[in-house]
């Protein structure tokens, strides 16, 4: 009880000095994360939306095979993505690795999954609904697709921010990828992983309270600028 | 180039090996508002899927009288149950133009238009899936109409409605078979068949029973099943 309310006041602390360590890795968790977030959906989004209305001799088994990557072990992505980008690596002459870059890497391949697999639930019941109509206007693959994705968009918002939830409170990937290095890799949760083997348990917990902070804050925000609850709307 | 004529030779559609309609032979020449008539089961749905393209022609061919990219862009299609996008009634009204590239100033102009001749000119910034089964209706037929299509098919377009809305419908109908638009449309609506057809196709376990004007029709159809039909029997 006594780390807790140490682990409170020390965040209470953290934010109201503005601490300059703080808001430094808090801006890398955000830029890492939304970084990813953003390549994420603009793969996994149109992918869900191919799935959904394309019929190809393969699809049933890739719509598994995306659902069963939802559960990839971020630990085993960080361990690839350190491989494909180390030293003697393929990628190792783009000297990525313990960079931004590699985290961002590592939480795209581990978010994509997620967000096709909730997006594609979405777009083929959305799907279903609309194949007649759009079949009889004689629609491109590709016209149906957007119109998909941007009747669905309030649907795909929830299943981006479900991405989100993923990236910002991942740490086994990011730490194998980014070597949690001061001033240049340290995002919140390989912070918080630090701390906690120091025995720093106020910090770290203070930490952790800015980080959920962080997460509904940034959910919230995105709620309100999309109007998602708004009467009427989807 | 027109449509028409429409020829229809051995058409069919099976599904899992059970054959749904045909063999079909027709010849349709636009006629004005060709009614689709039969009891339940018989095939209509079918044969206008299958006609506009949307359903897949297992055997036989049907032939326009243009290519058959320019017959898709000239056919719109109305359903039974109305599907609405998830869209206001304006953007839905703007969907097929915008499809088309038709400029975003212009297709509201046009979208406002037809709104307008449905009667939903008040109701453009509600979300089409909260309007009523009639509104629905109206507003999914004067999205199929926006393009100004040679040919629109419409299977049971009032089956759902209310008499009002029924009058509506038809009135807006009227006025695109007087504007010189084919219509070809499925009924179970006897006085309905009677208000709009220029000729009737009679149709029993997907085959064609009978294909003839509309008043012939009505005042003395040839096949048994047909007098059947009208006397409002059970036709098996």
């Amino acid at each position: 009880m006594g780390d807790l309310w140490a682990g409170l006041s020390e965040a209470f602390r953290l934010l109201v000095t503005l601490d300059s360590d703080l808001v430094e890795i808090t801006l890398r968790s955000l830029q890492v994360t939304l970084s990813a977030l953003v390549i994420g959906s603009a793969i996994a989004l149109p992918l869900a939306a191919f799935l959904a209305v394309r019929r190809f001799r393969w699809r049933r088994s890739v719509i598994a095979v995306l659902n069963a990557l939802m559960g990839l072990p971020p630990v085993v992505v960080g361990l690839v993505v350190y491989i494909l980008l180390s030293r003697s690596g393929p990628f190792g002459v783009l000297g990525l690795l313990f960079t931004p870059t590699a985290m961002i890497i590592a939480q795209v391949i581990i978010i994509v999954p997620l967000i096709a697999s909730i997006a594609h639930q979405s777009l083929r019941d959305l799907w279903s609904e609309y194949h007649d109509l759009l079949i009889s206007m004689n629609v491109t693959q590709g016209q149906k697709m957007r119109t998909l994705l941007w009747d669905a968009r309030r649907a795909l918002l929830t299943a981006s921010l479900a991405g989100f939830g993923r990236a910002i409170g991942e740490v086994g990937a990011i730490m194998i990828v980014g070597g949690n290095i001061e001033h240049a890799t340290r995002v919140l949760t390989t912070a918080i992983a630090l701390e906690t083997g120091k025995g720093d348990f106020a910090l770290a917990l203070g930490l952790g309270i800015v980080l959920i902070g962080l997460a509904i804050t940034v959910n919230l925000a995105i709620h309100w600028l999309t109007k998602t609850e708004q009467e009427g709307r989807w | 180039m027109s449509l028409f004529p429409l020829s229809v030779r051995g058409a069919q559609t099976s599904r899992r090996g059970k054959v749904l309609v045909g063999p079909l032979d027709l010849d349709l020449r636009g006629a004005g508002v060709t009614i689709v008539m039969g009891p339940n089961g018989s095939g209509k749905t079918t044969l206008l899927r299958l006609l506009h393209g949307a359903a897949r022609l297992t055997a036989g061919q049907i032939t326009w009288a243009c290519d058959e990219a320019q017959a898709r862009r000239e056919q719109a299609f109305v359903f039974q149950r109305p599907v609405m996008l998830r869209r206001s009634v304006l953007e839905n009204l703007m969907y097929p133009l915008q499809l088309r590239g038709v400029a975003k100033p212009q297709a509201r102009t046009q979208a406002e238009d037809w709104a307008t001749r449905v009667g939903l000119d008040g109701m453009l910034g509600r979300h089409a899936t909260h309007l009523s089964g009639g509104e629905q209706q109206k507003l999914a037929l004067a999205r199929a109409m926006i393009t100004q299509p040679e040919l629109l098919f419409l299977d049971e377009p009032t089956a759902a409605l209310d008499g009002r809305a029924t009058r509506e419908i038809e009135a807006v109908l009227r006025a695109a078979r007087a504007s010189g638009m084919q219509l070809i449309m499925s009924t179970h609506d006897l006085g309905q068949a009677r208000r709009l057809a220029d000729e009737v196709i009679f149709l029993l376990h997907g085959a064609v029973q009978e294909h003839t004007p509309a008043r012939e029709f009505f005042d003395a159809p040839k096949s048994i099943q047909a007098r059947a039909f009208l006397r409002g029997d059970i036709v098996e």
